[in-house]
C-alpha cells in the first residue's frame, strides 16, 4: 500500500506491504536509521517517535496507520546542524553512555516537554517511564530534562569524601 | 605512572567536559552494527531447541531447502568446528544432544528476513526428550548424568583450570590459608548459612548482531557489537585454524555490554552461513527473546560460608564453598568460578581461609561474564552472612565489618599484602555509614514510621573486586599527528559506553598539554587499524590503556622534541612545549609549531627531516601470577577498587512491600579523571544492581523450559525504581601504578547493592534473606518464618544461651 506522511518537516511516499511496522518504514523504507529496536515488542521504548505530537513506540504501530500523519524523529531533533537545547542538556549532563536508548529517551523527553514546559522530577519519572536505559540509572537524563526545562538541578558530581 | 606525573597542576584530569562520542549518540548519527547494511547481504534466522535436554534423532532441511530465497541451511552435522574460551566444549551448531532450551539447532540464510523466518519453521527436528538437570545439587549427585560425557576430551587452559571428568564439574577452584580446622578449633562462635541467587540476563537495550562475510582465500570480515574485536579474532582464528591476518574485525559504536558481548558468541556461525551461500554476507540481529536463550546470561549460585570468630569478634577461620550453576557450558563461567574464589572473602582479613569453588554443568542456559564477573552473586551472600554472623555474636554489624576489615599488612586468600597504597575501604564504609545516618533512626524518621506504620532500617555492605584477566594482559596504543598539530588516538579498547574514550582523551591531552579539541579517539574499532588490546572487560581498561595512551603521548613528544631539536638547532633537553608550539626554554621567540613538525620537518630550502609523528605505548600487567592450583596461592590482582553501599529502606511489616529512601555508594577510585562519568558509572551500575537486588532472574519449569524470556516478564528497573536519594561518594586513595592514580570502577557499582538492601530489611522487619532477588513476597516469607538467628550457629561460647542451638 502507498503511505505518504511527514517527517521531520520533509514528504514521503513509499509502496509498502501492509504487515510492515513503522519502526522497520522508518529504517528500512525511509532510511532513518537513528529510531532503534530494543525489543520489538513495546516494553523498552527504544524505537519512540512523536507521531501527531503523540510519543509512540514505533514497533507497535503500522506503517499503514501514519498514512497523511507528522511524524518526529531523533534525525529531527538538530536544527541547522546544532543540536537543541534539549540534547545540549543530554550532553552537559553525561545523560548518554552507549547511546542505544538515546533517541527513543530524547523522543520520550521532547514529547513530555511539549505537553508540559516545566514537570516535576515526579513528572519526569513519570513521562520517561516507558524507556529502559540500562547504562545510566537515569538519574543524568532527569537532570538533564531538568535543565533543559529552566530548572536546572545543582551540579551533583560526586563529593569527595 | 602516578610518580612520573604532576598531580597538583593538572589541567584535563579530573575535570567532567562533555563525552567525546556524544555528538552522533544524540543525533541518531551514531552507527551501530544493528544499523549496518552490506551490499548482497543475506539475513540469517536460527532454528533453536525447544527442549533443556534432548537427544538429536533427525533434522529435515528438505522443505527448507526448497523455499525459494533460501540461500544457505546449516545443522550440527555439517559443522565441526568447536568453540570454547577456556575449555573448548560447544559445538557451533549443537550435534546429537540439545543442552539447554533455546540451543541453535540450525541455521537459515535468505533473501529476506521473513523467508529466513519461514525457512526455520520449515526445518524438521525430532528429539528424544531427556531428563534434564537443573540444579547444581542435581548435577553433582552420584550417578547423575553427564552434561558433557566427553570432557575429559576437551582441551582447557590446564595452568589455570581443573574440569574434572566423569563429572559435571567444568572447573574446581581451590584457595587454602592457612589451618582452616585449628581456626574453627580456636573460634568460640561458628555461624554457617547457605545464600542462593539466580541467573540473570544482562540486557544490554541492543542486541547481540553479526554480519559475516567469508571471502575467497578464506579471509573473514566480520561486523560485529562485540565488547572485544581482538578476542574475537583471535578465537574465530583458533576456532578455524586460520592466521590472524586472514580475519578483520569492525566494531562500531556498541549499544551496552555488561560482560555479555565480551568473548565470542554468533560470529563463527554467521560466518559458516556466509561460507555456505558463496561469499555473501549475512546479518543475524538476535530477537529479545534470543538475547535470553540463545545467548548466554550470568551463571546462579549457591555459597555456603561457615564462619569461625574470636571471643572480640575477629574472624579467625571461613570455609567458603560455591556452587556455579554453570548452564550448559562452560564459557566464562569457570573464570568467574576462579576469580569469586580467590575474592571469596571480600575485603575482610580471615587468617584461616579455604574455599572450593565448582563450576557445575547443568540443561540450562549457559553463563559468561557479567558486570561484576561473580562478585554481585557472591557478595549477596558474603555480606548476608557478615550481618548474620554480627547478630549472632551480638555485636553491630558495622563495628563487626569495621574490626575485620583489610588494613595495610593485612594478607589476602592468595596471600598478597595490602599496602596504604591499596585503597582505603574503610573510609568507604565509614562514608557511606555517615551518609545514611547508620544506627538509630533520627526524629524524622521515626515519626514517619508513626504516620506510616512502615517500618524504616538502615544497612550497609563493602565491595571489593580486582580485574579477572590473564596475568600477562597487554595493550597498546598508537598516537598520530595530523598536520594542523591535533593528534588521533588509536586504542583497542572498545566504547560500549563507559565513556573510556572520554577519559583516554583526557589523559592524552594532560600528558601532551594540549587543549582537548586538538584530540580525538578512535570509537570504532578495527583490528587491522588500531594496536592490539585483549579484551574490553574486568575494569581494567582505564589503567592498562590509560598507561599506554601516558606512554604513546610520551613518544610522541620526544620525537617532536629530537625533531624541533633539529629544526631550532637546540638540544632537546632545553625545549618545552605548549598547545601550539615546541620552544627552547630560556629563548622562548625560538620555536617551530608542531603542523611544522606533524609530518616532518622542511627547512627553509625545503630539504626535509623526520616524518610523520607517532607515538607509540605499550603496557602490560607486571607482577601477576597464576594461582597453585591446589592453594590458589599467587598474585592475581592489578589492583582492587573497594566500595560500600549503604541503603535506607522503609518496608511494609504486614506485606513485606518495600521502598528505598537512600542509597550512599562511595569506592576508592584512586583519582577521579572525570567525576560526572563516574557518577555516570555509580548510578548506572548502582540500578544495575538493584534490578538484580529487585525483581530480575530467569525462572524455569520442571522440564526446563524457560518461562520469562522477555520484558514482559523479566522486568528491569525503570525511573519509577529509582531510590528517593542517591549520593556518590569518590574517595581518592592514589593507585601507585595507575594513570595520575587513577583505578577502575565500571564495574564495582554493580556489587553489594542487594545485601545493603536486604540488611536494611532485616534491620527493618528481622527478615533473614538468603535469596535474591528480593520480592516483597520474600520479605513476607521472611518476616513469617520466625527463623532465630541461632538457627544458624553451630557453635557458641561455653555458658551462652545460646548453647542448645549449638548442640543439635
Amino acid at each position: 500500500m502507498k503511505i505518504n506522511v511527514t517527517i521531520n518537516g520533509a514528504a514521503y511516499e513509499r509502496e509498502v506491504p501492509e504487515h510492515v511496522t513503522l519502526l522497520r518504514f522508518l529504517r528500512e523504507y525511509v532510511g532513518l536509521a537513528g529510531t532503534k529496536e530494543g525489543c520489538g515488542g513495546g516494553e523498552c521504548g527504544a524505537c519512540t517517535v512523536i507521531l501527531d505530537g503523540r510519543a509512540v513506540n514505533a514497533c507497535l504501530v503500522l506503517a499503514a496507520e501514519v498514512d497523511g500523519a507528522t511524524l518526529r524523529t531523533i534525525e529531527g531533533e538538530a536544527v541547522n546542524g546544532e543540536h537543541s537545547e534539549l540534547q545540549k542538556a543530554f550532553s552537559r549532563r553525561h545523560a548518554v553512555q552507549c547511546g542505544y536508548c538515546t533517541p527513543g529517551m530524547v523522543m520520550s523527553a521532547r514529547a513530555l516537554i511539549e505537553r508540559n514546559p516545566k514537570p516535576s522530577v515526579e513528572e519526569i519519572k513519570e513521562g520517561l517511564e516507558g524507556n529502559f536505559c540500562r547504562c545510566t540509572g537515569y538519574v543524568q537524563i532527569i537532570e538533564a530534562v531538568l535543565e533543559a526545562t529552566g530548572q536546572p538541578a545543582a551540579n551533583q558530581e560526586g563529593s569527595h569524601a | 605512572m602516578l610518580e612520573t606525573e604532576n598531580r597538583e597542576s593538572l589541567r584535563q584530569v579530573g575535570r567532567s567536559p562533555e563525552r567525546h562520542d556524544i555528538e552522533d549518540k544524540l543525533t541518531g548519527a551514531a552507527v551501530y552494527a544493528s544499523d549496518m547494511d552490506m551490499p548482497g547481504m543475506l539475513h540469517a534466522q536460527v532454528k533453536r531447541s525447544p527442549h533443556a535436554r534432548a537427544r538429536i534423532l533427525r533434522v529435515d532441511v528438505s522443505r527448507a531447502e526448497r523455499l525459494p530465497g533460501v540461500r544457505a541451511i546449516l545443522t550440527g552435522a555439517d559443522l565441526d568446528y568447536r568453540l570454547g574460551l577456556y575449555v573448548v566444549d560447544k559445538d557451533i551448531l549443537a550435534k546429537n544432544e540439545v543442552r539447554h532450551f533455546g540451543e541453535a539447532v540450525a541455521a537459515v540464510a535468505a533473501d529476506t528476513l521473513v523467508i529466513a523466518r519461514q525457512a526455520v519453521d520449515l526445518i524438521e527436528v525430532e528429539y528424544e526428550v531427556l531428563p534434564p538437570i537443573l540444579t547444581a545439587r542435581d548435577a553433582l549427585a552420584p550417578g547423575a548424568p553427564l552434561v558433557h560425557p566427553d570432557l575429559g576430551k576437551y582441551s582447557y587452559i590446564e595452568a589455570v583450570f581443573s574440569p574434572q571428568p566423569g563429572t559435571n564439574i567444568a572447573n574446581l577452584t581451590r584457595c587454602r590459608k592457612g589451618d582452616i580446622d585449628k581456626g574453627f578449633a580456636e573460634a568460640t562462635w561458628i555461624v554457617e548459612r547457605e545464600y542462593t541467587n539466580p541467573s540473570v540476563q544482562h540486557v544490554p537495550m541492543e542486541t547481540h548482531v553479526v554480519i559475516a562475510q567469508w571471502k575467497t582465500g578464506d579471509r573473514v570480515e566480520l561486523w560485529t557489537s562485540a565488547q572485544s574485536p581482538f578476542t574475537v579474532r583471535d578465537l574465530f582464528c583458533h576456532a578455524f585454524n586460520l592466521p590472524l591476518s586472514n580475519v578483520h574485525v569492525s566494531i562500531p559504536n556498541v549499544g551496552g555490554g555488561f560482560g555479555g558481548k565480551a568473548g565470542i558468541h554468533l560470529e563463527p556461525l554467521i560466518a559458516c552461513l556466509s561460507r555456505k551461500a558463496g561469499g555473501r554476507p549475512v546479518k543475524l540481529q538476535a530477537t529479545r527473546e534470543e538475547e535470553f536463550s540463545l545467548l548466554p546470561c550470568r551463571s546462579g549460585l549457591t555459597y555456603r560460608i561457615k564462619t569461625g570468630v574470636l571471643a572480640d569478634g575477629r574472624i579467625i577461620a571461613q570455609k567458603m564453598e560455591m556452587f556455579w550453576d554453570a548452564g550448559a557450558y562452560a564459557d566464562y563461567a569457570v573464570n568467574v568460578t576462579r576469580a569469586s574464589g580467590y575474592s571469596a572473602s571480600g575485603p575482610y582479613e580471615i587468617p584461616n581461609a579455604w574455599v572450593d569453588a565448582y563450576t557445575v554443568y547443568t540443561n540450562k542456559v549457559y553463563g559468561t561474564a557479567y558486570r561484576g564477573f561473580g562478585h554481585v552473586e557472591f557478595f549477596w551472600g558474603l555480606e548476608r552472612h557478615m550481618e548474620l554472623v554480627a547478630q549472632t555474636i551480638g555485636m553491630d554489624p558495622l563495628e563487626f565489618r569495621r574490626l575485620n576489615l583489610l588494613r595495610p599488612g593485612s594478607i589476602t586468600l592468595t596471600g598478597e599484602k595490602i599496602t596504604e597504597h591499596t585503597g582505603d575501604v574503610r573510609k568507604c564504609l565509614d562514608s557511606v555509614a555517615a551518609s545514611i545516618g547508620y544506627g538509630e533512626l533520627t526524629a524524622e524518621e521515626k515519626a514517619r514510621e508513626a504516620r506510616t506504620g512502615f517500618k524504616i532500617g538502615k544497612g550497609v555492605a563493602t565491595l571489593h573486586k580486582a580485574p579477572a584477566m590473564p596475568s600477562n594482559t597487554a595493550t597498546a596504543v598508537v598516537v598520530k599527528m595530523n598536520g594542523d598539530g591535533t593528534v588521533l588516538v588509536n586504542v583497542g579498547l572498545t566504547e560500549i559506553g563507559q565513556g573510556s574514550t572520554t577519559a583516554f582523551a583526557q589523559i592524552a591531552a594532560e600528558r601532551l598539554g594540549f587543549p582537548l579539541n586538538k584530540v580525538r579517539v578512535t570509537v570504532e574499532k578495527d583490528t587491522d587499524r588500531d594496536p592490539y588490546d585483549w579484551q574490553t572487560v574486568a575494569s581494567k581498561g582505564l589503567i592498562l590503556t590509560g598507561n599506554a595512551v601516558i606512554l604513546a603521548c610520551q613518544d610522541l613528544l620526544a620525537k617532536a622534541y629530537e625533531l624541533a631539536g633539529q629544526a631550532l638547532r637546540a638540544n632537546p633537553c632545553d625545549l618545552d612545549h605548549d598547545g601550539e608550539k615546541v620552544f627552547v626554554r630560556h629563548n622562548p621567540d625560538h620555536s617551530v609549531k608542531f603542523s611544522q613538525l606533524a609530518l616532518g620537518y622542511a627547512f627553509p630550502d625545503g630539504s626535509g627531516i623526520g616524518g610523520p609523528l607517532i607515538g607509540v605505548g605499550r603496557y602490560i600487567a607486571q607482577g601477576l601470577t597464576n594461582l597453585n592450583k591446589e592453594t590458589g596461592q599467587g598474585l592475581p590482582a592489578l589492583d582492587w577498587t573497594y566500595g560500600a553501599h549503604g541503603v535506607v529502606a522503609e518496608v511494609n511489616p504486614t506485606t513485606g512491600q518495600y521502598h528505598i529512601l537512600k542509597i550512599a555508594s562511595a569506592y576508592d577510585v584512586g583519582k577521579a579523571i572525570n567525576p560526572e562519568l563516574i557518577r555516570g558509572q555509580c548510578i548506572g551500575g548502582m540500578v544495575q544492581g538493584l534490578g538484580t537486588a529487585l525483581c530480575e532472574g530467569y525462572i524455569y519449569d520442571q522440564q526446563g523450559h524457560l518461562l520469562n524470556p522477555s520484558f514482559t516478564d523479566n522486568k528491569i528497573p525503570t525511573t519509577k525504581d529509582l531510590p528517593d536519594e542517591i549520593e556518590c561518594i569518590i574517595v581518592e586513595r592514589a593507585q601507585l601504578d595507575g594513570p595520575y592514580g587513577a583505578r577502575g570502577v565500571g564495574e564495582h557499582p554493580m556489587i553489594s547493592v542487594a545485601p545493603a538492601l536486604g540488611n536494611a530489611i532485616r534491620q527493618a522487619t528481622g527478615a533473614e534473606l538468603t535469596h535474591m532477588p528480593i520480592r516483597a513476597e520474600d520479605v513476607w516469607r521472611a518476616m513469617n518464618r520466625h527463623d532465630p538467628v541461632e538457627t544458624w550457629a553451630a557453635k557458641t561460647p561455653a555458658g551462652s544461651d545460646r548453647t542448645i542451638h549449638a548442640a543439635k
